[in-house]
């Protein structure tokens, strides 16, 4: 049968189930899109705004989308295949040897990206927001991706990093170099604590347990007031030197030491290739622990955990390492985030923070290092286009910021990359190390636990 | 004394909005082994669309009470119907093709979803938080004492005695019915009960619809007990709802709406007599107390790991 006949004789059914869609999609969009309550300022002052334009939209966008799903990608049988392990187009980004070439080409990019023509402030604090969250990204891939353990309150050692810095720095005089270690220390320290009690807790309990833990670390700094100031977070935070040398103007500064004129970009360069430095640290610190013992434990828990510990592995201490070595280069992270804002307070870590960490990680294909840093290259530029999107105003009302769309995407595609690729963009779950004659146990059936 | 009766009928009233979520994550826990992270926020959309149904009847304030009766009824109806649609989409859309996936894929799409659809509410119902007048006003003084008066309001009569409606109802759903059966199944052995004949995905996505519409009442229950809502209740009502279902034994009924009711209390206690800043993390370090000593629950089975 040619593909003309198969398509004509089930276009029926399809505008059927097309129709069907786009009912529940009706349904589903009614509350949302169609009707908008409003406030208009008293205690009873609702009011709907009825948006059928939109909902209109909406349901002839889900229509046509169902029609061509079921025109190219829909199974033919109409049997749902259950989800695999894919290795196709991108497969070749997660072969050792193309991540061999591409890596240092790009560590050489980002070292020159602050001396490029186009670099300006704009453009560099772009590169920090970015490098901030592959640092950040790679941190949570070692509890996460490495030794699969869903942590969804990753965000809280990024904030225990942030305010340890701004806390001893304020408080002691201490300075960045001083702080750093002491951060990641302290973060880990809290890695350590709450991974006492989930050491026996399976994968959904932990992900809610973890969940819980970030929300009360953000609870405890909203309230402390006396400790943490609260809702208004600690401003002044003393920013990082030059090896002693401010930024600023005055002659003992680091323009005038060695003989540059001041610019404010110098303390901007310099906070770049600080963060760039701390995430090469992160990238080569992970990848020699996946070499280590350690990470070949992480690697056999995340697989299964009854088998790890039938082999003798001692899957308390792996969980613990994993979680405290995670929390520690998110305490380093946040440490920079502190120095380089001079200002924290709450709001920068919640659940939020936490899902787009975790989002960048899955994009970017659990355990690979360098989907990390794609997707985090992906979701900050992904943003700042959106920002551009400023058109939808006009459908959305006045008070809409296309920017708040970054979120759900992300959530969006969390889903969908579970579905058509839930190996993530780059997918290497093989393990890191291996015998030299591989097994014919293949990726998919490891992946489906029984390999 | 009177203020110790005061914020037990407060918990009681909390309780039973959080057992009435718990149930939907304790279902489906039990079913697929999984937790629907995005449960919370079909939650929160339930309760969008019965403040919405609520204005568009425009009936807040009565004192009438079969009026008011009448209309909460029609509005439970209502957004029951659509949080069911929404719990049978997510079911079919992000969890039914992931089955036989590998252990954490359910739950990354479960995250994706429950981000997608609060923000997807912020973003067609805009940010700010919406206030609503109660329905149905009044209710009784209970004791008079001389320092503090105990009132019971009507609102709080009557989400303590539709909870309980609603849960036997529900017990007779699972006990009796051919659906129950089915489910009680599937939650043995899925592939048994597949075998024998039972249709596991329609099984499946009722559970999700049934979980979803009591969902969406507790929506409801929250919009009126609390008067107000915005796009981000879903998440700590959505914790603190696990957190029953956990120190109830996840996959028991009763253990939910249990574990629901001492979770509200122990909340409102905790705010009453200590700090009410802290009052989630009262709750949420419950959770974690309750798995480290008790991960069975209240009522539950201890969980045996297979290989």
């Amino acid at each position: 049968m040619s593909l003309h006949d198969q398509t004509s004789s089930s276009f029926l059914p399809m505008i059927k189930r097309s129709v069907i869609a786009t009912i529940i999609a009706f349904f589903l969009f009614l509350p949302t899109l169609g009707i908008k309550t409003s406030a208009s300022g008293g205690v009873d002052g609702l009011f709907l705004t009825y948006r059928w334009l939109l909902l209109a939209i909406g349901c002839g966008l889900i229509f046509v989308g169902r029609i061509v799903y079921e025109l190219f990608w829909a199974p033919k049988d109409g049997v749902q295949k259950p989800a695999k392990a894919q290795f196709g187009l991108v497969k070749a980004l997660g072969s050792a040897k193309v991540a061999k070439t591409i890596g240092p080409l790009l560590l050489v990019f980002a070292v020159a990206f602050p001396f490029l023509p186009f670099s300006d402030r704009y453009i560099l604090d772009l590169g920090i927001l970015i490098i901030t969250y592959v640092m950040l990204g790679w941190g949570l891939q070692i509890v996460v991706g490495l030794a699969g353990l869903l942590d969804l309150g990753y965000v809280a050692f990024y904030a225990v990093g942030a305010y340890s810095y701004a806390l001893l720095s304020i408080h002691f005089g201490f300075g960045f170099w001083m702080c750093l270690p002491l951060a990641g220390l302290l973060a880990a320290t809290w890695g350590i604590i709450l991974g006492f009690p989930v050491l026996r807790l399976r994968g959904d309990y932990l992900a809610i347990v973890t969940l819980a833990f970030g929300e009360i670390i953000r609870i405890i700094l909203l309230n402390w007031r006396g400790f943490t100031g609260g809702s208004n977070g600690l401003s002044s935070i003393p920013r990082p030197s030059f090896f002693g040398l401010p930024f600023n103007q005055d002659p003992g500064g680091f323009a005038a030491t060695f003989g540059l004129e001041y610019s404010s970009m110098q303390r901007i360069v310099f906070l770049y290739f600080l963060i760039l430095a701390l995430a090469v640290f992160t990238f080569f610190v992970t990848a020699r622990l996946r070499r280590l013992p350690i990470g070949r434990a992480w690697e056999a828990l995340r697989e299964d955990e009854i088998a790890c510990r039938s082999l003798g592995i001692n899957t308390v201490n792996t969980k613990l390492s994993a979680f405290a070595i995670g929390a520690m280069f998110g305490g380093f992270a946040g440490s920079f985030f502190a120095a380089k804002q001079a200002f924290v307070s709450p709001e920068s870590f919640n659940f939020m923070e936490s899902a787009t960490i975790l989002a960048i990680v899955v994009l970017g294909g659990m355990s690979s290092q360098l989907g990390v840093v794609f997707s985090a290259i992906a979701m900050v530029g992904g943003v700042e286009l959106l920002r551009q999107l400023q058109f939808l105003k006009v459908i959305f009302g006045n008070d809409f910021d296309p920017s708040q769309l970054r979120l759900l995407l992300f959530g969006l595609a969390m889903v969908l990359m579970m579905l058509w690729r839930p190996r993530g963009l780059v997918s290497t779950r093989m393990p890191t190390v291996f015998l030299k004659d591989k097994k014919t146990v293949s990726a998919a059936m490891i992946s489906q636990g029984r390999g | 004394m009177n203020y110790f009766i005061q914020q037990l009928i407060n918990g009681l009233t909390l309780g039973s909005i959080y057992g009435l979520i718990a149930i939907g994550y304790t279902m489906v826990y039990g079913i697929i082994g999984m937790v629907n992270f995005a449960h919370g926020d079909v939650f929160m959309v339930g309760a969008f669309v019965s403040l919405i149904t609520v204005i568009i009847f425009g009936v807040t304030g009565t004192t009438n009470i079969a009026l008011g009766i009448g209309a909460l009824i029609l509005v439970a109806a209502i957004s029951m119907f659509i949080a069911g649609v929404y719990g049978w989409t997510i079911e079919r859309l992000a969890y039914r093709p992931l089955r036989g996936s590998f252990r954490l894929a359910p739950l990354i799409t479960a995250i994706g979803v429950s981000i997608f659809l609060q923000n997807f509410v912020q973003a067609t119902q805009g940010a700010r938080v919406k206030p609503m007048s109660a329905i149905i006003s009044g209710g009784f003084t209970i004791l008079e004492g001389n320092d503090f008066v105990v009132r019971i309001t009507y609102m709080q009569i009557l989400i303590i005695v539709l909870t309980f409606l609603l849960m036997s109802g529900f017990t007779y759903l699972i006990s009796k019915t051919s659906l129950g059966r089915a489910q009680r199944a599937c939650e043995q052995d899925m592939k048994m009960a597949m075998l024998l004949g039972i249709d596991v995905n329609t099984t499946i996505s009722t559970t999700f619809v049934i979980g979803a519409a009591l969902a969406a009442v507790a929506g409801l229950m929250y919009l009126l007990y609390y008067g107000v809502i915005d796009f981000y209740i879903g998440f700590s009502a959505g914790i603190k709802a696990f957190t029953a279902a956990v120190l109830g034994g996840v996959g028991s009924l009763p253990g939910a709406m249990l574990g629901g009711l001492v979770i509200g209390l122990i909340e409102v206690f905790f705010a009453a007599y200590f700090s009410s800043e802290y009052k989630d993390v009262a709750a949420f370090s419950m959770l974690i107390i309750v798995l480290i000593f008790m991960p069975q629950g209240l009522l539950g089975r201890p969980e045996i790991e297979k290989v």
